[in-house]
C-alpha cells in the first residue's frame, strides 16, 4: 500500500514504529483480540510530494519549454517502446494507476479509453479521434494553462500514448481562444515533434502513424463540455449533443472519439514509464495519483502546484500558499473545485481532504482542483451571485430550464445581494435550482444550481439576515423585490405577491 | 411591475384606457441582428491577403476534406485579425464562400462565440476579467481604474481617440494570477490599480509593456519563494521502470 519511495515526508504513523507512547495501549488491545486479528491500518498523512515525484517539472516556465528542454526533463524518452507495447498494455497500466479524469467528473480514465476498443473495432473503417479538452474556462481553474505553456511536450507525447491506447488516428487539441501564448507554445511543440519524427507517419519509428492538430476556440465556456466541444470543432455553435450515442460511438465528424482533459493525457507517458503502481502509491484508495491544484482568492500567495491527491485542504493552503490572508481563523469559506461545486464553511475546510470521495462526502466536489479561498471580508452572497451571472452569460440557450433558469437565478441572487427579497424566496430559489438540476442535456444547469445550493446550505443565516435588514430599512418586500411602499393602495393587491405576508423570522437557535 | 405604477390618483381618462405592460427593448452588449450600416454592409469587399490565404489553406488541411467547415472558427479569427480586430458581415460572407458553407451557418457561429466582435473596436482591446476569483482580489478597482484612465468610458465603450475599447469579460483562466486584464492576446496579471494605469499609459504612448505578472513573480509560483520544484528536474529515464531506463 504505502511505498516509502513515494513520499518520505508523509508522516507514517504506524502503531509500531513512530508512536511509542501508544504502544502499551495497543499491546493491550492486541491481546484482547481473538483469532481473527485485523492489523490496524496505518494512519497516513497525505501531501508532501517530493520534486522527484512531480510529473510536471516545468509548470512555472523556469526552464525551456521547447523540445530540447523537454527531452532533458525526460519527455519522449523511449516513447517508441511504450507504443510498441500495444493498446492493452497502456490501458492496463492506466487502469492500474487508478487515474481518474482530471477535468472534473473524475471518470476512471483507463475504463474510458478502453471504450474505444470494442470487440470488432478493427472492422470499422472510420478514422478514430482523440480530442484534448484544453478549453479551460471554469472560474478558478488555471492548471491546464501551465501545462500548455510550460510542458507542452508532455501533452503532445500524452496524445500519442493515449492515442495509441485507443488506436486513434489523430488528435485535436481544443485550446480556448484566449490562450494565445499557450496555443503558440503547443503549436511550436507539435512542429518540433514532427520535425524530430515523433509524430506523423511512423511516429517515433514505431510504425504507428498519428497526427496532432491544434484547434483554437473562440470564447465559450460551454465548449468545455465534451459534446459541445465536438460540435465546436465541427464548426458549429457549441451546443451539447444528447447522449447516447456517446462520442466513443459517434463523435467528432461522426467517428469514434474520446474527449479527455489536458492533465489526464499529459500524465499518461510518465505513468507508463514509471509504472502504474508508482502513481497509485499516492493518495487514498480510488483517488490515487498526483494532481495540479490551483489556488486563488484570499490567500497570501496564490499559486498553481502539483501535490499528492488526498492532501488535506488546510495543509495545501498553509504549505504552498502562505496560508489564508489574516490567518486560518479569518477564513469564511472555500470553493474546493472551481465555480461549479458548492462552497464549504471553515469547520469542514479544516478536515476535508482534497480528493474526489472526501469532497463528495462533504457535499461538494473536487471538480478541477481549483481552490477559491474567501476570507471574512468576502460578501459571500455577492461572490455566489457573480457565479450566477457567469452561468447566465455562458448558458448556450439550448435547453429551456437552463436558459431561463440561469437568468432567474441571476436575478434572484442579485436581489439577495442587496437583501431585496422576501425570506420565503430563499426556498423558492432553492426549488428553482432543483428544477434546473438534472433537467438539461449537459451539466451546465447543474453547475449553475450547485453554488447556490451550497450557499444556502452553509450560509443561509447570512442571507436571511441581509433580507431582514433590508426589510427593516425599507419596509415589507414582496416576491420579486416589490416594495410595499411603492404599491398602489387604490388597486387590488393579489395575495400571491407576498406583500401582505407577515415577516418570516429567522429560526432561533435552541437555548 | 407594481413598483412602476405611480402612486397618484388616476384620472378617469386614463382608467378607461387599458394598460398593456411591455418590457422596454433592452440592448444587450452585443446585438445579435445585423443591420446594414455605412461601415458594415455586405458591399464592402473583404479578402484574405496572400499570407492569410496560405494560413487558411494550411488550417483547412487539418480537417477531413468533407468537413471543411470545421475550419470556420479559425478562419473567422484570421479574418477578424486582418479586419482590425472585428468581424464584419463581409468577413463572414467571405469565410462562408471560402468554405462552401451557407452564410447563415457562419453567422450562427460568429454570434455564438464571444471572441468575435461584430462591431468595430479600438486599436487595443482591453478585456478586464471580473469573475469571482478576480473579483475577490479586487477586479472592481482594476476595472474602475482602467475606465478612468481611458477617459471615463464605461465597459463596452471605445475611448474618444479610438485607441482603446474596454470590456468586462468572464473568467480568462488565470485565476492564480488574479486580478488580470488582457490587451489583445496578452495577459497582464497580478494587477493593482497603479500597475493597471501604468500599462494603459504605456499602450497610449505606443509602447508594448511586458506581458505576464506585474508583481515581479515569474508565472504562477508562490510569490514568497518556491515551495516546490526547487531542485533540478529529473532527467530522461530517472526513476523509471527498469525497462524504460
Amino acid at each position: 500500500m504505502f511505498k516509502p519511495s513515494s513520499s518520505s515526508q508523509a508522516l507514517l504513523r504506524t502503531s509500531a514504529s513512530t508512536s511509542r507512547g501508544l504502544r502499551p495501549f495497543r499491546a493491550k488491545l492486541r491481546t484482547s483480540r481473538s483469532l481473527a486479528t485485523v492489523a490496524d491500518p496505518p494512519v497516513r498523512r497525505y501531501g508532501g510530494l517530493k520534486d522527484q515525484d512531480r510529473i510536471f517539472t516545468n509548470i512555472y516556465c523556469r526552464h525551456d519549454h521547447g523540445i530540447k528542454g523537454a527531452m532533458a526533463r525526460g519527455d519522449w524518452h523511449r516513447t517508441k517502446d511504450i507504443i510498441l507495447k500495444g493498446d492493452s498494455w497502456i490501458i492496463q497500466n492506466i487502469k492500474d494507476s487508478g487515474l481518474r479524469g482530471r477535468g472534473g467528473a473524475g471518470f476512471p480514465s483507463g475504463l474510458k479509453w478502453s471504450f474505444m476498443n470494442k470487440p470488432g473495432w478493427e472492422k470499422d473503417p472510420r478514422p478514430r479521434y482523440l480530442v484534448i479538452n484544453a478549453d479551460e474556462g471554469e472560474p478558478g481553474t488555471c492548471k491546464d494553462r501551465e501545462i500548455l505553456r510550460g510542458d507542452p511536450h508532455k501533452l503532445i507525447e500524452g496524445c500519442l500514448v493515449a492515442g495509441r491506447s485507443m488506436n486513434a488516428t489523430a488528435a485535436y487539441i481544443y485550446i480556448r481562444g484566449e490562450f494565445y501564448q499557450e496555443a503558440s507554445h503547443v503549436q511550436q511543440a507539435i512542429n518540433e515533434a514532427y520535425a524530430a519524427g515523433f509524430l506523423g507517419k511512423n511516429a517515433c519509428g514505431s510504425g504507428y502513424s498519428f497526427d496532432v492538430y491544434v484547434h483554437r476556440g473562440a470564447g465559450a465556456y460551454i465548449c468545455g463540455e465534451e459534446t459541445a466541444l465536438i460540435e465546436s470543432i465541427e464548426g458549429k455553435q457549441g451546443k451539447p449533443r444528447l447522449k447516447p450515442p456517446f462520442p466513443a460511438d459517434v463523435g467528432l465528424f461522426g467517428c469514434p472519439t474520446t474527449v479527455a482533459n489536458v492533465e489526464t493525457v499529459a500524465v499518461a507517458p510518465t505513468i507508463c514509464r514509471r509504472g502504474g503502481s508508482w502513481f497509485a502509491g499516492f493518495g487514498r484508495e480510488r483517488n490515487q495519483g498526483t494532481k495540479l491544484y490551483c489556488i486563488s482568492g484570499h490567500v497570501n500567495n496564490p499559486c498553481v502546484v502539483e501535490e499528492e491527491m488526498s492532501i488535506p485542504l488546510k495543509d495545501l493552503i498553509e504549505k504552498h500558499c502562505g496560508g489564508v490572508r489574516g490567518g486560518w481563523d479569518n477564513l469564511k469559506g472555500i470553493i474546493p473545485g472551481g465555480s461549479s461545486v458548492p462552497v464549504l464553511p471553515i469547520d469542514i475546510c479544516s478536515e476535508v481532504l482534497m480528493d474526489f470521495d472526501s469532497l463528495k462526502d462533504a457535499q461538494s466536489g473536487l471538480g478541477t482542483g481549483a481552490v477559491i479561498v474567501m476570507d471574512k471580508s468576502t460578501d459571500m452572497i455577492k461572490a455566489i451571485a457573480r457565479f450566477s451571472d457567469f452561468y447566465k452569460h455562458e448558458s448556450c440557450g439550448q435547453c429551456t430550464p437552463c436558459r431561463e433558469g440561469t437568468t432567474w437565478m441571476m436575478n434572484m441572487m442579485n436581489r439577495m445581494v442587496e437583501g431585496r427579497s422576501h425570506a420565503r424566496e430563499i426556498d423558492m430559489l432553492l426549488e428553482l435550482t432543483k428544477q434546473v438540476e438534472g433537467r438539461t442535456i449537459c451539466a451546465l444547469g447543474d453547475a449553475a444550481a450547485w453554488p447556490i445550493q451550497g450557499l444556502m446550505r452553509h450560509f443561509r443565516p447570512e442571507v436571511e439576515a441581509r433580507i431582514a435588514s433590508f426589510r427593516a430599512a425599507n419596509g415589507a418586500v414582496g416576491f420579486g423585490g416589490h416594495l410595499m411602499r411603492d404599491a398602489d393602495d387604490t388597486l387590488a393587491l393579489p395575495d400571491n405577491l407576498g406583500l401582505r405576508l407577515p415577516e418570516v423570522a429567522a429560526p432561533q437557535p435552541h437555548a | 411591475m407594481l413598483s412602476r405604477i405611480p402612486r397618484v390618483v388616476i384620472s378617469r381618462n386614463l382608467v378607461r384606457r387599458r394598460f398593456i405592460s411591455s418590457t422596454p427593448s433592452k440592448r444587450s452588449d452585443a446585438l445579435f441582428v445585423h443591420r446594414d450600416t455605412p461601415y458594415n454592409n455586405p458591399k464592402i469587399a473583404f479578402e484574405f491577403n496572400a499570407e492569410n490565404l496560405k494560413r487558411a489553406e494550411e488550417i483547412i488541411s487539418h480537417y477531413p476534406p468533407q468537413y471543411k467547415k470545421a475550419a470556420v472558427i479559425p478562419l473567422l479569427d484570421l479574418g477578424q485579425r486582418q479586419n482590425k480586430g472585428w468581424t464584419s458581415i463581409s468577413v463572414m460572407n467571405y469565410v462562408a464562400n471560402l468554405l462552401g458553407m451557407p452564410p447563415m451557418r457562419v453567422y450562427e457561429v460568429a454570434t455564438f462565440y464571444t471572441m468575435f466582435n461584430r462591431e468595430p473596436i479600438g486599436e487595443h482591446f482591453v478585456q478586464v476579467c471580473t469573475t469571482t476569483p478576480c473579483m475577490l482580489r479586487g477586479s472592481t478597482e482594476i476595472l474602475n481604474a482602467a475606465c478612468e484612465q481611458l477617459g471615463g468610458i464605461k465597459p463596452g465603450q471605445t475611448s474618444k481617440d479610438g485607441k482603446f475599447t474596454i470590456v468586462e469579460v468572464e473568467c480568462q483562466g488565470a485565476c492564480s494570477n488574479a486580478p488580470m486584464l488582457a490587451v489583445g492576446d496578452d495577459f497582464y496579471e497580478d494587477l493593482t490599480p497603479a500597475t493597471t494605469k501604468k500599462i494603459l499609459d504605456a499602450f497610449k504612448k505606443g509602447q508594448k509593456p511586458k506581458a505576464g505578472p506585474q508583481s515581479g513573480r515569474h508565472t504562477s509560483e508562490n510569490s514568497a519563494g518556491l515551495t516546490n520544484l526547487t531542485t533540478k528536474p529529473y532527467g530522461p529515464g530517472e526513476f523509471c521502470l527498469p525497462e524504460f531506463q
